[in-house]
């Protein structure tokens, strides 16, 4: 048995490998935040090559680099040490976020600004799939050995963290750059957007400076100087049969849930807010950042009590309430933030005309129209169409958006609802290192872990928001339509988890 | 129990299959309504990601039929 590593130390193990981990997912989140913002300086719809590209950087980064990622760092981090291979994920995210930051736009240097920012994006991707595997093998190989789902539960909040950092630092800078609200938004839809990507490299240099001054992890370090390392951890991970069996079942039988899980409570249900409510930029983020600020303690507590009673049944029991919860809870958010059936105005409607001068001599119409509800509601109509220079008189077909502000009632019960969606998240990711970890033995487990874990977030949890929101444009008279698929997804792994996992806590990594 | 671990086998290498057919179909179905590259990439995507996820459940589903999963390792040098 190894010897278990000193209190403080254990602190300063934890302290370094979750900052580093949160870095990372803040770095991967602030693209997904500021996607609409990034497309339109990168990606312009009217060109189709760039629009292409736009799709290609959604796609690979998250859902076939990350499991590449998994695989190349995994192998490096089974070779050479956890240490040095997730110190190299967290230069390669940090330079590549830093570097999207300063990517001139479309308009400046044309065809190659997309290309540098989907290979700066494709970077991003493979590192986070080097990273978490790293961060939570080096967790848990210094843990003692009853407190292993208490310790790497501090590696499993920095992704919730992660999204609450970059959502707190989009939200600031956006509000921060003018005194008048709607130029400040002008000015970061501009420029200010690249502050929260060159802000990272500050928080980089920091987290690689505590992490060069951390040791390597006892128990590869052990393995190393007695000459029992991998030589070929890939093969070993994937080509016998009898550590393939247990990456299936990790697979089928845990991250695929947990990854929709995750995706849903966090980010489907922020595109829900928006996109089917309707509800307004500022509110849906908000809302959710205080959701995770109430719900990420929780990771801690159920990692804590997977010591006591097992990871199986925690796992599986936020699957089991998210598949017979999710179309209430998600009906209610889209009951509260319902127009009512005639809207009666109780005060202060405004309404206003823009006219803007297009480069072809068309002008663009943009009419805002203001409600204030006897409900306490806010809701803002705008339509947009086209006055043709040579026929005033015929403008184009009009689109109309709205978005809605919901008053302080219903604005805590959508709060409450999102809380709960993220203590589903807490329960099924809060164990799941230890997890992962107690499956696979020291000298392949960061290949062997990795794989699982990015193709259950990145390929199941990752694509989560996209095939809901397009299953909801293909049955367009159902808007819960679109909880199906992480609803099955989940409930497959739940059965699937309950008759082949085992709860039992392995006593020694050790090996 | 072992039994119905293995008896449950067959679902899963099955499933593997089917869902493969479903979206294929889907993909087909949804490149003929919108046949614009973006639409094109979107599904075949979806296609070339899942298919080795599909294989790798009938692996599984082949594996618990034949009772790898009726006893799981408890130490390192079982694996």
């Amino acid at each position: 048995m190894k010897e278990p590593t000193g209190t403080t130390n254990l602190r300063q193990v934890i302290w370094a490998s979750s900052l580093g981990t949160l870095i990372e997912w803040y770095d991967f989140y602030i693209f997904g935040s500021l996607a609409t913002v990034i497309a339109s300086q990168f990606f312009p719809k009217t060109d189709p090559t760039a629009a292409l590209l736009a799709t290609l950087a959604t796609f690979a980064a998250g859902f076939i680099v990350r499991p590449f990622g998994a695989l190349v760092f995994g192998r490096l981090g089974d070779l050479i040490g956890r240490k040095y291979t997730f110190l190299l994920t967290l230069v390669i995210m940090g330079g590549s976020t830093f570097a999207i930051g300063l990517v001139p736009s479309y308009t400046s240097i044309g065809f190659a600004a997309p290309i540098l920012v989907l290979v700066l994006r494709l970077l991003q991707g493979l590192a986070l799939g080097g990273e978490y595997g790293g961060a939570a093998t080096y967790v848990a190989e210094h843990a003692p050995p009853g407190q292993r789902g208490f310790y790497t539960a501090w590696i499993q909040t920095t992704a919730t963290l992660g999204l609450f950092v970059s959502l707190g630092v989009i939200l600031i800078t956006r509000h921060s750059l003018d005194s008048d609200p709607m130029a400040s938004i002008a000015k970061f839809n501009d420029r200010g957007w690249r502050v929260p990507f060159l802000v990272s490299i500050l928080l980089v240099i920091v987290s690689v400076y505590i992490r060069l001054k951390m040791q390597e992890s006892p128990l590869f370090a052990k393995l190393k100087n007695e000459g029992r390392t991998s030589t070929n951890p890939l093969k070993e991970s994937f080509g016998h049969k009898r550590n393939l069996k247990m990456v299936l079942l990790a697979l089928f039988g845990a991250t695929m849930g947990q990854g929709v899980v995750w995706y849903t409570g966090q980010f489907y249900a922020q595109s829900f807010l928006e996109n089917a409510c309707k509800l307004d930029f500022d509110q849906s983020r908000t809302i959710l950042i205080w959701a995770i600020l109430f719900a990420t303690p929780f990771f801690v507590v159920f990692g804590a009590w997977s010591d006591r009673v097992g990871r199986k049944w925690i796992m599986l029991g936020g699957m089991l309430l998210a598949v017979l919860t999710y179309r209430p809870l998600f009906g209610a958010m889209e009951r509260a933030t319902a127009l009512p059936e005639h809207w009666p105005v109780a005060a202060g409607s405004t309404s206003q005309e823009e006219l803007q001068q297009l480069p072809n001599g068309d002008r663009l119409r943009k009419r805002t129209e203001a409600f204030d509800l006897a409900n306490g509601m806010h809701v803002v109509g705008i339509t947009t169409d086209t006055l043709f220079q040579h026929q005033p008189e015929t403008p184009s077909k009009s689109t109309t958006s709205i978005t809605k502000s919901v008053p302080t009632g219903t604005y805590w019960k959508l709060v409450g609802i999102v809380f709960i969606l993220i203590i589903y998240v807490t329960m099924v990711y809060g164990p799941i290192a230890a997890f992962l970890v107690e499956l696979f033995p020291t000298k392949i487990r960061y290949t062997s872990m990795s794989l699982p874990y990015h193709i259950g977030n990145g390929v199941f949890g990752g694509l989560t928001p996209f095939i809901a929101t397009l299953l909801t444009t293909m049955y367009a008279t159902d808007k819960l339509v679109g909880l199906w698929y992480p609803i099955i997804i989940a409930f497959v792994c739940l059965v699937i988890g309950a008759l082949y996992i085992s709860n039992r806590i392995d006593p020694d990594v050790n090996d | 129990m072992d039994q119905v671990k293995r008896n449950a086998g067959i679902i899963w290498m099955l499933m593997g299959p089917v869902a493969l057919y479903f979206l294929i179909t889907m993909a087909l179905a949804e490149i003929e309504r919108k046949p614009v590259l973006d639409t094109k990439i979107q599904w075949g995507v979806f296609v070339g990601v899942f298919t080795p996820i599909a294989i790798g459940l009938t692996i599984f589903g082949w594996y618990a039929f034949k009772g790898e999963y009726d006893r799981l390792p408890t130490r390192s040098e079982e694996i």
